[in-house]
């Protein structure tokens, strides 16, 4: 029993909380802990990015069933990625990239979504006390190209543990119960190759449209492009007024087909394009698509199966209720939701920008029925 | 009674859902993911409850279970995932065990070559239903592509369904209580022969859908067995097949050089065989179909098969009236049905021209043509002026490791 104690307090002093282990690019394995790649430490009931792991946040995120998210990234010392102006940057071997998934908590057994407490913007830690830490996904450049991690947190928060085969969680955000569901390594896949026949990994949101915004840092706000920069994180990069800059899906002031076009292309984009996943179903949705059909407009479905909720087109211009993508979009079935990982619960908000959008065209869906 | 419920309860999580074999399942999951090319990785017999859904990406990898009836992956439980399995790798093989009841399609393999799928039963186990997962057995964009003797029931799209692959031999196979049995769609070079296909919609259809990367062609539909597919439509409305008339034998639409031939195709209510274009399925529209999509079928030579019974049932408003008024309440409708739409570009003298026509070549076979561009306002029937022939085309040669 004495053994297995101090079996214990040794893990323990291993866990995030009681080693200030720098960040370190680990080259092969599959590290089985979080703390193994020294992004974070804890300390006063906070969880926060070691020093040079910099905190960057997105203009429009993915959604990912309300969980707020603290997205972090490191480069070995003296390395830097290159700027590009549309696909991901050109990140050094020894880059990691972190995305940590959280809910506000109300108590013990109940979440509340991303906006139901004040934003934390891991410069000054996330407070353990009031948030429920859920998972860790960790994207490193290895010689070999990208590799991912999914890490899922212990409950006293102390360390994650590697999960390469995902998991679920039981949890109730609200009132609602629902399966958290953490992606397998091939799930990760789905989304993070872009060039799906390649195989190749990639990040997501670290492009130039995607964090160009300002951003909260010890040291006062600065755009998060010229940060990288100023910090030799980053090189060739032009001023952040010429660089690409998606729009906010939730700013009001911002033209509506802008929020809806960066709604779908960061929550849709890497799959729905001409090289992801998604390609097959001929319905493009990342930023650079123009042609009115490949967006899916009076466009018939290749593939839905169920998931046409009954509806002939994609999108039936000024009729949300006659389109399928809304319905897709407010899915919650695994067979009819979209995108098919990465969530269970529906995106109210975001639906509802995406109806607006569609409400708001001109037009109609001219059938042919004879020659 | 509540005996009855401490049993159930036993053997499930009482919620009406399987207990998931969480064990055998991240064990399964850990196999697939750390597969290296040329591993067999073998599944032994029994029922294993999954939650999520099970992914390979690694090329050259063998799945292989027990047998069709012995291995079977259950997702009743399903949360997680839209398919059963989802397989991108090349020099991929699945053989002998069953797929039931995943939440969206059962094996869906994208982009890969040389691809097998044998012995291999997607089953959803209540039946045809609309809730049911859309594909069974899905290969879509693949190359090199064989499915033999294999089982698809109850898929609320299609249960065999191959999209946008090339050189592919669909034989052997069992189709049945699906909206679709055998679908071949925007694809090139099949063979689809000594299969089975009863009980669906629709039995086997030869389509091509507008928008995709690629358009079908080039495909031989041979020696099958398509009967009784009277199931009614289960389809959700708006996919192509749920405008699909139940007692659909054989359905070519949209697609060119179809050879149907040798197949007993028998007692399906509203055609055995027919031949349409896009117009008739309802989605043709100015906005949403791109420019380069051909609508019309051409270049489809049907001959030798032996039709018995069927059209005596149609389905649908349209062919029930044109039915009634043609053939009587106790007539049947020809065993091959056309819409009538050709493409004007291509007629000489009013006809298809030679090389794109429609060939009907099968003994006593009567064709109707239900005048589909007039909303079928002057129906013909016909035979003597169908006849004609085509250049036969090859059999599909199966390359590399598939090679025989």
């Amino acid at each position: 029993m004495i053994l297995r104690n101090l079996f214990f307090l040794l893990a323990l002093s291993l866990t995030l909380a009681g080693c200030g282990k720098k960040p370190g690019f680990i080259a092969e394995g599959n590290p089985e802990k979080l703390s193994d790649w020294g992004m974070f430490r804890a300390a006063g009931g906070k969880l926060a990015p070691q020093d040079g792991v910099v905190p960057y946040d997105l203009n429009t995120p993915l959604f990912s069933d309300y969980a707020a998210k603290l997205r972090t990234v490191w480069m070995p010392a003296g390395k830097s990625a290159v700027y590009k102006d549309n696909d991901a940057f050109d990140f050094p071997v020894g880059t990691v990239i972190t995305k940590t998934f959280y809910y506000p908590m109300k108590d013990k057994m109940h979440v509340l979504p991303y906006d139901a407490a004040p934003a934390q913007d891991g410069v000054a830690g996330l407070d353990l006390a009031s948030i429920r830490l859920i998972e860790t996904r960790v994207l490193v450049r290895r010689e070999s190209g990208w590799q991912a991690f999914p890490y899922v947190w212990n409950e006293a928060q102390t360390e994650a543990v590697l999960a390469r085969t995902g998991a679920t969680l039981q949890l109730t955000l609200g009132n609602t119960d629902f399966t958290y569901g953490v992606p397998n390594v091939n799930q990760c896949a789905s989304c993070h190759t872009p060039d799906f026949s390649s195989k190749a990994f990639a990040p997501i949101g670290l492009k130039a449209r995607h964090i160009n915004k300002p951003f909260l840092y010890a040291e006062g706000s600065e755009n998060q492009i010229e940060h990288l920069v100023k910090i030799g994180y980053l090189t060739g990069a032009p001023a952040a007024a010429e660089a690409p800059r998606a729009a906010d899906w939730r700013d009001a002031s911002a033209p509506l087909e802008a929020r809806a076009r960066s709604y779908l292309d960061i929550n849709c984009g890497h799959c729905h394009s001409a090289k992801g996943l998604a390609r097959t179903t001929g319905l493009h949705l990342d930023v650079t698509v123009e042609e009115p059909r490949r967006l899916g407009l009076c466009k018939p479905p290749t593939a839905a199966g169920p998931g046409t909720g009954g509806h002939s087109f994609d999108i039936v211009p000024g009729q949300p209720d006659q389109s399928i993508m809304p319905f897709r979009l407010a899915g919650t079935a695994p067979g009819i939701r979209m995108p098919e990982v990465g969530r269970s619960l529906s995106h109210e908000e975001g639906t509802a920008l995406i109806r607006d959008w569609i409400s708001a065209m001109k037009g109609q869906c001219d059938l042919a029925n004879s020659q | 009674m509540a005996l009855a419920a401490v049993a159930l309860c036993g053997l499930s999580a009482c919620d009406g859902k399987p207990k998931t074999d969480k064990e055998k399942q991240a064990a399964l999951l850990t196999k697939l993911l750390d597969a290296k090319p040329g591993d067999v990785i073998a599944i032994p017999a029994g029922t294993y409850h999954l939650d999520t859904s099970l992914s390979l990406n690694v090329d050259g990898v063998t799945l292989k279970g027990e047998g069709m009836d012995k291995t079977i992956l259950s997702f009743k439980g399903q949360v997680n995932g839209a398919e059963g399995l989802l397989v991108h790798a090349k020099n991929f093989t699945v053989q002998d065990l069953a797929i039931e009841d995943s939440k969206g399609d059962a094996l869906k393999i994208i982009d890969g070559e040389n691809i097998a799928v044998r012995r291999v039963r997607s089953e959803w186990t209540n039946g045809p239903a609309n809730s049911n997962g859309a594909y069974g057995i899905y290969p879509v964009q693949t190359k090199n592509l064989l499915i033999e003797d294999s089982v698809a029931i109850g898929a609320s799209d299609a249960g065999i369904y191959v999209g946008q692959s090339d050189n592919i031999v669909v034989r052997r196979n069992r189709a049945e209580r699906n909206v679709a049995g055998i679908e071949i769609e925007n694809s090139a070079h099949a063979d689809v022969y000594d299969n089975l296909a009863t009980h669906n919609t629709g039995g086997i259809l030869i389509f091509n859908m507008p928008n995709l990367p690629v358009p079908g062609y080039a495909s031989r539909v041979f020696h099958n067995r398509v009967e009784q597919n009277n199931t009614s439509n289960f389809a959700t409305k708006g996919s192509a097949v749920s405008y699909v008339p139940a007692g659909s034998g054989v359905v070519i639409n949209s697609n060119r050089q179809v050879e149907v031939f040798d197949n007993d195709i028998a007692d399906n209510g509203t055609d055995n065989l027919s031949v349409s274009s896009y117009y008739s399925t309802g989605f043709m529209n100015k906005n949403g179909v791109s420019e380069a999509y051909d609508p019309y079928p051409e270049a489809i030579y049907i001959y030798g098969n032996r039709f018995k019974g069927g059209g005596d049932s149609p389905d649908g408003l349209d062919f029930k009236t044109l039915k009634i008024s043609m053939f009587g309440l106790s007539g049947r409708l020809p065993d091959i049905l056309w819409d009538g739409y050709v493409n004007p570009d291509h007629l000489v003298n009013g006809k298809l021209d030679a090389a794109r026509a429609i060939c009907i070549d099968n003994g006593e076979a009567e064709t109707i043509n239900i005048d589909g561009p007039h909303h079928y306002k002057n129906p013909s029937v016909g035979r003597a002026e169908y006849v004609c022939s085509l250049p036969k085309l090859p059999a599909i040669v199966l390359t590399g490791p598939l090679a025989e």
